[in-house]
């Protein structure tokens, strides 16, 4: 039991990240706009969280400058996909280098740490919360130690992600602006005869994009850990991306495929080398690889289909 | 607007000037720093091309830079993107070490040479292979299957070179030292008629096979029937099906060719450098194919130097690093990221300011 709610706990915390990351792709890919990019985005964001973090000692200030560093890359991509026209994958191809050597470099340039960002204070992060009453109700059995150990205890980001889950269905599937964002990735022609602009609602898309990945990266560098290391996302971005394919395009099954992504990292972590029962003693690599073996599988069909907004990766362009 | 433009700023002046904003870009954050970036850019262009050694180690990396660049522009041609270079690499690597281990021994270079390269051709383009083949036949998308293959194949390696080719643990994760049969000779005979002492570089003849490659690549793709099939199904797929051309083939033989160029690419730090097969040796070259190919056109013309300016900054960016301790070789990670993004994504930018300025210039005769 104890270590049934440690190991789901480990599965929340991986799965946060990836969790953030993948509803971020969610609103750019159900816009048409494809996003390889938020592995970039990502670790920008956990770049200028912690050092803003680290500057001004605040946990805000530094989500702040997450946001607004992985919103300001989200919009390269937007000018290059949208405006420009150009090849959405190989943008997002450009952002991930960028981000990754710009924050070594700045984070080298300005800290003189070999890329890392001064060890963050506890008021420069983002620290675990702890849900009234977990105390008092430890002692009922099953529910009184799930509550303490896995529901309360985390960030306030790790909630808000959860509960962007909702919010993003209802965002997507009931609202004006939900509509007109699905609609221009499905088929912007239909939305630009009816007198609404393609760019403006992608260009919305991709904003939101940015927003969440900025809070995915900040999660990383000054939520559960007290500074920027290089390169620190380490593929996450890439594994949201799988998530959100596995999920095929949907805010709930995102969270399901994360939670089960993120379980696969838990057990990495916790059972690396031990012997389980049934299959014996899994290599590491292969617990590291199965997210992306599974996606494949699904990708070529084997597990029901996956298919992606009709008009994404192509760049609209208005007949005239 | 008619945005076709003359073919030698096309395939010129366009990459000069994107390559130019790139720099620019580079500079300004240089300077940002608080470096110079003008002592900068000199120590770089000293670092990679000040005496033979920097020159043999720039022609080094250029020559991994070639092979993965042939590799993402053989795919660009079909109109697939192939991301996988990374992995196709890395697991060509495998194919080369396979050789390696089992015949350095008995056999002399000359002969593990060319097995290499077909084991290096092999195992690269098997890796390409499923991801094509999901592409044609169930029509799973390339770049995320790439993707995907690229994070499988470094598991594969970290377990096979932590588990079964194991030297010793002490060691870390890679093989045993190859044995003379294992190794290619270095070609600093080439230049030494030159007064060009290349010393320990490790440019080997590795460098000849890119140059040869790359005329093959122009003679597949210019000059025969599939390269004509591989460009229509690039240009338009639709009509490529029309003309009765077979889609599914070419897409699979397509990608196994860029695969096995990328796998080639092992040849070159393996058996011309390491000489032993360990972790991490493709350092993202096959990412880095992708700046190459977009800056060169996709034209093997256009590659070779595209790889020479890469070389010149991984090899230029590191004695830098060592000189400006502040600028560090992720620098070079940025520019490859800005030369993606304006001669890859942003290439349409210029192109409408440009297509006035000649167009003007060549209604004026008329």
């Amino acid at each position: 039991m104890e270590t049934l709610i440690q190991l789901l706990d480990l599965t929340v915390r991986s799965a946060v990240p990836l969790l953030l990351a993948c509803l971020a792709g969610l609103y750019s890919e159900r816009s048409g706009i494809v996003d390889i990019g938020l592995e970039g985005k990502m670790l920008g964001g956990a770049f200028a969280a912690a050092a803003a973090a680290a500057v001004t000692g605040s946990a805000w200030l530094g989500l702040g400058a997450g946001i607004m560093v992985a919103v300001a890359l989200s919009l390269i991509h937007g000018f290059a996909s949208i405006t420009n026209k150009g090849n959405q994958i190989v943008s997002g191809v450009a952002i991930n280098f960028i981000a990754a050597g710009l924050s070594a470099l700045l984070g080298q340039a300005w800290f003189s740490q070999g890329g890392r960002t001064p060890q963050l204070q506890p008021d420069g992060r983002f620290n675990p919360l702890e849900l009234p009453l977990a105390e008092t109700l430890y002692g009922i059995p099953v529910l009184g130690p799930v509550y303490r150990e896995l529901i309360s205890g985390h960030n306030l980001i790790a909630y808000f992600a959860f509960a962007m889950v909702p919010i993003t269905w209802w965002v997507l599937f009931r609202t004006r602006f939900g509509l007109r964002l699905r609609a221009v990735g499905e088929n912007p022609a239909a939305v630009d005869t009816a007198g609404i602009s393609v760019s403006w609602a992608r260009y919305r898309a991709v904003i939101c994009c940015g927003v969440l990945c900025g809070i995915a990266g900040a999660y990383l560098s000054i939520g559960v850990s007290a500074g920027f290391v290089k390169d620190m996302t380490a593929g996450r971005g890439f594994i949201a991306l799988a998530a959100l394919i596995f999920a095929k395009w949907r805010p709930v099954a995102a969270m399901w495929a994360c939670l089960l992504f993120g379980f696969l990292g838990a057990i990495e972590i916790r059972y690396q080398g031990v012997a389980l029962p049934i299959v014996g003693v899994v290599p590491v690599q292969l617990m590291q690889a199965l997210p992306y073996i599974l996606t494949v599988i699904l990708l070529a069909g084997f597990i029901g289909k996956a298919i992606p907004p009709k008009a994404g990766g192509i760049p609209y362009t208005k007949e005239r | 607007m008619n945005l076709t433009l003359p073919k030698w700023v096309d395939y010129g002046l366009m990459p000069l000037i994107n390559v130019a904003v790139a720099f620019l870009i580079a500079g300004l954050v240089v300077l940002f720093v608080g470096e110079s970036p003008v002592e900068a850019a000199y120590l770089m262009v000293r670092g990679a091309f000040g005496n033979g050694y920097n020159l043999g180690f720039t022609l080094f990396f250029a020559t991994t830079f070639i092979f993965t660049g042939l590799a993402v522009a053989v795919a660009f041609h079909a109109g697939l993107f192939n991301i996988g270079g990374e992995g196709q690499a890395y697991i060509g690597g495998l194919g080369v070490g396979l050789v390696c281990l089992s015949m350095d021994t008995v056999l002399p270079w000359w002969v593990t040479f060319p097995l290499a390269i077909i084991g290096a051709a092999l195992f690269g383009a098997l890796w390409a292979f499923v991801p094509a083949f999901l592409q044609a036949k169930r029509g799973s998308h390339i770049v995320i299957t790439t993707i995907m293959f690229n994070f499988i194949a470094s598991a594969l390696m970290v377990y096979l070179l932590a588990g079964p080719l194991q030297k010793s643990a002490n060691l870390g994760p890679r093989t045993r030292d190859f044995e003379a049969g294992g190794q290619i000779p270095k070609l600093d005979w080439l230049f030494s008629p030159f007064g060009i002492d290349m010393g320990a570089s490790p440019l080997n003849i590795s460098f000849l096979l890119a140059l040869i490659m790359s005329a093959m690549v122009w003679l597949i793709v210019w000059r025969t029937k599939f390269g004509f099939e591989m460009r229509t199904q690039g240009v338009s797929p639709r009509a490529a099906v029309y003309a009765g051309m077979p889609e599914v083939k070419i897409i699979v033989l397509t990608m196994m060719l860029s695969g096995a160029l990328a796998g080639m690419m092992a040849l070159n730090p393996v058996m011309g450098d390491q000489a032993r097969l360990q972790l991490d040796f493709v350092e993202g070259a096959g990412f880095v194919g992708i700046a190459v190919a977009l800056m060169g056109r996709s034209h093997p013309a256009g590659i070779i130097p595209a790889a020479i300016l890469f070389g010149a900054l991984y090899q230029g960016g590191a004695e830098l690093a060592f000189d400006m301790p502040n600028i560090t070789r992720d620098m070079i990670v940025m520019i490859q990221g800005l030369v993606i993004l304006f001669a890859g994504a942003m290439e349409f930018m210029f192109r409408p300011a440009l297509a006035r300025i000649f167009a003007t210039q060549q209604e004026r005769p008329a």
